[in-house]
């Protein structure tokens, strides 16, 4: 199985850092996929790597990170995705769950 | 003028006479016929071009008179037209390939939908029709009665009496239909014993009765492994639960076969319970016994169920809970699917389920180009009902929010049947869910059929649920605001990306989409921690050891 590599640099007004330094979450399993984020200084951007065996769907891959960044307003970050036949929701909700775990406060921080 | 004492009214009846009379020639002892002489009994009262029913459903089938019929000569049995609930088994094609049959009126055909396209192409096969179980139950009472039904029960008694159980299902229906107009009844059944625990089908109305060399086939049809349930349905679930059954406090309900509304049935004890919806939702159900219902009866949420058919492995649960089963004076549940269809039609408030394809307008179908699956019973419950004269609050209340409805009758207070679709944005293989238009217009023109086989009609359809958010259909005041309430929640499909932001924001205020944000959910959230039972084990653990699953679904 051929993989193909997405490569995906946004930058957007007033991003926010997320409060971890990583996080990740999700396996690489059929229909499902995992992803690292990674606290990063790149002036402000999100950069993100996709690798998936799907080809002539980047476009749709563009649209659920740009969104996901816009409305997250997200910057100085690394994504790192390995996918494996994901649907957009999938996506899209392992995204969140990356997310909230890279926001989550750890007690002691309290 | 013609002389009155000519005219023969009672044709039918002698004719039955006739071939039960010929029949007889193989009967041992009462209406007891050996299973090694069913062919030959079969080729003996059956004549060509007789309308004939083949028991068999999505559950329970008469296999054995199926196959026996498939090896009939069909030098004497020919051009028969069959009508009956399912083409589900490979026998149920191959009297179509060997020339014994050569119509058919059916209802659903799922594990057979490729090879049923293939024949129709090839004109082994002539469609009368495609039918909702209801409405081709009503049609056995007037153009499509069965002269000869095959029907399958548990037990048989030396009279003929029969014990149809758990698994009821089809056959009073099929067997009054057909002998309450002179035709002949047989029957296949596991066992013959002295004493029945209950008469089901009085011995009257079955003329012949066949011990098959092994019990009838039934399908686990409604079985799901909570360990397949995916965050995506989870996240639906979600959203249906505090977007639908909260905001209309839907009490009557039946639930589709797919795995989304058994994610919602295992959602009822924890995420249900922490909404605070116990005894608010969910207290009657008109559904098969779900073996994921277990967890919310157990936890008191569940009054009572009905039942078109029974589930392989519910049998000693369903019969140790007769305040929320439909159970006989002998102990065990009856099921009834015409029963059934008839309380789905008209006493429920909700029908909920997945499909294949939503267009434009709202309108859904599980057909896809080449396949002809037909419909089961969805569409009786997944429509509302015109003649509904009874009201409720959620049937009220989603009627008052129908826009259009001022448009048709003025303002005369109409209720109407929440009606929902949940669907994931792409399937499989990235299928898209929302479609401009169906597939079903292709297999249409394929398969030579006058209409496209429409599951759910835009104007029944109430709700969609997609993980993007939920479209409150009803509340469109007319077919473009539907259109763009439809768009806005079809996610990255061809059809979602034609939304226009601005116009989804406006539908947002208005309150006719609501996202997971609008309405309070925490997406993170969505996976399955949230499931009161996690694989079949869990299940079999809530039922205290009653639930029995079939071998295939135990892997511990």
């Amino acid at each position: 199985m051929a993989l193909h590599e997405i490569n995906y640099q946004l930058l957007i007004e007033n991003p926010k850092k997320i409060r971890k330094e990583w996080a990740h979450i999700g396996v690489v399993g059929s229909g499902d996929l995992e992803v690292l984020m990674e606290r990063k200084d790149l002036n402000g951007a999100v950069q993100v790597k996709v690798v998936t065996p799907v080809t002539g769907f980047d476009f749709i891959w563009n649209r659920v990170l740009e969104s996901f960044i816009t409305e997250n307003q997200l910057g100085d970050l690394l994504i790192e995705i390995n996918d494996n036949n994901a649907t957009p929701i999938v996506v899209s909700i392992r995204l969140a769950q990356a997310l909230a775990e890279a926001n989550r406060v750890e007690e002691e921080e309290i | 003028m013609r002389n009155d004492t000519d005219v023969v009214w009672d044709s039918l009846k002698r004719d039955t006479e006739q071939r039960i009379q010929s029949g007889k020639a193989f009967i041992q002892s009462g209406k007891l016929v050996d299973a090694k002489d069913t062919i030959a009994l079969l080729e003996t009262i059956i004549k060509p071009g007789d309308k004939v029913n083949l028991e068999g459903n999505n559950q329970k089938q008469a296999d054995f008179l199926a196959e026996s019929l498939c090896k009939v000569d069909p030098k004497i049995i020919h051009d028969l037209h069959m009508v009956q609930s399912v083409l589900a088994l490979d026998s149920h094609l191959d009297l179509f390939e060997k020339g014994i049959a050569k119509k058919v009126d059916f209802s659903f055909s799922g594990p057979q939908a490729n090879r049923l396209a293939k024949y129709v192409q090839e004109g082994k096969v002539q469609i009368g029709a495609i039918h909702t179980y209801l409405e081709l139950f009503g049609r056995y009472f007037v153009d499509l009665t069965p002269r000869i039904s095959m029907v399958a029960a548990y037990q048989a008694d030396k009279q003929g009496n029969l014990y149809t159980g758990f698994n009821t299902e089809d056959t009073p229906v099929i067997v009054e239909a057909t002998k309450f107009k002179q035709g002949i009844v047989i029957a296949q059944v596991n066992e013959i014993v002295d004493k029945l625990p209950r008469v089901d089908i009085p011995a009257e109305w079955v003329d012949f009765v066949i011990k098959a060399p092994k019990p009838f086939y039934v399908e686990p049809l409604f079985t799901r492994d909570p360990a397949l349930i995916t965050d995506s349905q989870i996240l639906r679930g979600m959203m249906a639960l505090k977007g639908i059954y909260a905001e209309y406090g839907v009490q009557r309900i039946n639930h589709g076969i797919g795995f989304d509304t058994a994610a919602i049935e295992l959602l009822l004890p924890t995420y249900g319970e922490e909404l605070g919806l116990k005894g608010k939702i969910c207290s009657y159900f008109v559904l098969n016994p779900h073996p994921t219902l277990i967890p919310a009866i157990e936890t008191g949420w569940v009054k009572s169920v009905h039942s078109f058919g029974g589930e392989l492995g519910m049998e000693d649960y369903v019969a140790a809970r007769s305040d929320i089963f439909f159970i006989g004076p002998d102990g065990t549940m009856r099921s009834n699917r015409a029963f059934g269809q008839t309380a789905g039609h008209y006493a429920l408030d909700m029908f909920i389920g997945g499909t294949l394809q939503i267009d434009q307008y709202g309108n859904s179908s599980t057909a896809t180009a080449s396949r002809v699956t037909g419909f089961g019973g969805a569409p009786n419950m997944g429509a509302d009902a015109k003649g509904r004269r009874h009201s409720t609050d959620s049937w009220l209340k989603c009627g008052n929010e129908y826009t259009m409805n001022h448009q048709l009758v003025g303002d005369i207070p109409r209720g109407k049947r929440l009606v929902v679709q949940l669907q994931e944005t792409f399937r499989e293989k990235r299928a898209p869910g929302f479609i401009e238009k169906l597939d079903a217009w292709k297999l249409a023109e394929n398969a030579g059929l006058e209409i496209p086989p429409v599951m759910i009609y835009s104007d029944d359809l109430t709700h969609i649920v997609s993980e993007v958010g939920i479209a409150y259909l009803n509340r469109c005041a007319d077919m473009e605001e539907r259109k763009a309430a439809i768009r806005a929640v079809a996610g990255y499909t061809e059809l979602g990306l034609l939304a226009d932001p601005k116009e989804t924001r406006k539908l947002r205020q208005k309150g006719i989409v609501k996202t997971p944000e609008d309405l309070g959910i925490d997406v993170s959230r969505a996976n399955r921690s949230l499931l009161a039972a996690k694989n079949m084990k869990e299940i079999v653990e809530w039922s205290k050891g009653l639930y029995n699953p079939p071998n295939r679904y135990r892997n511990w």
